[in-house]
């Protein structure tokens, strides 16, 4: 199945990213393709390189692009970035920078889509 | 239709929201801050109750474990983030948050 994910929190804020990340890495365990990773709102901010997290803490940002490492697209939404100060110098490998086309092209692609935080 | 609710029911009207708009034999999974919505002796339990006579409920078992919530409402599932998956394979999932 098609899986489409949709991110609105910011790291280290509630628990949003982390339950994303965990559905994510659950179903692409279970064989199925996650056609993107949509990152909105104050969710853009799991993007950048600059995170860095003591060393016996989670490093969110690293699991994503690792998330990316294993083929899935991650996308962060423009006019959110550009408001929080992201832009391509302190973008984490694994993330694009795109536009909310992005976001309905994978809702469309995907048979179920899942939203997280906000 | 599977309804996905994060908010502590203590601290949000986002699990009121989804009762009444889903519909009877919904599913409902309680994660994060939600699962509080779980806890046994709590002022919500005879609500919970009441709210399981229509919709099977959910509680993600990581998300209770690192509240320390070990007591749940007789009847509410504990599923892990692959039962979560499975939820959504078989239900289009809808967030309230």
């Amino acid at each position: 199945m098609k899986f489409g994910v949709l991110v609105q929190e910011g790291p280290y804020h509630h628990q949003s990213s982390d339950s994303a990340y965990q559905f994510v890495k659950a179903a692409m365990d279970k064989g199925h393709e996650i056609v993107g990773v949509f990152f909105y709102h104050d969710g853009v901010i799991n993007s950048t390189k600059l995170t860095d997290p003591q060393q016996d803490d989670r490093h969110i940002q690293k699991r994503w692009s690792e998330i990316a490492e294993k083929g899935v697209d991650l996308v962060v939404c423009i006019a959110a970035a550009k408001r929080r100060g992201i832009n391509d110098d302190v973008l984490a490998p694994g993330f694009r920078i795109s536009g909310l086309g992005q976001l309905t092209e994978m809702a469309i692609k995907a048979d179920r889509f899942v939203s997280f935080g906000a | 239709m599977l309804h996905l609710v994060n908010k502590s029911p203590y601290s949000s009207s986002s699990l009121d929201s989804c009762l009444k708009f889903a519909t009877k034999g919904a599913p409902i999974i309680l994660f994060e801050d939600a699962i509080y919505g779980a806890m046994a002796g709590t002022s919500l339990e005879s609500k919970m109750i009441e709210v399981m006579k229509d919709h099977p409920v959910y509680a993600i078992k990581e998300d209770l474990m690192a509240r320390g919530v070990n007591n749940i409402i007789p009847g509410v599932r504990e599923i892990d983030y692959t039962g979560f998956v499975e939820l959504v394979e078989q239900h289009r999932p809808c967030t309230w948050s």
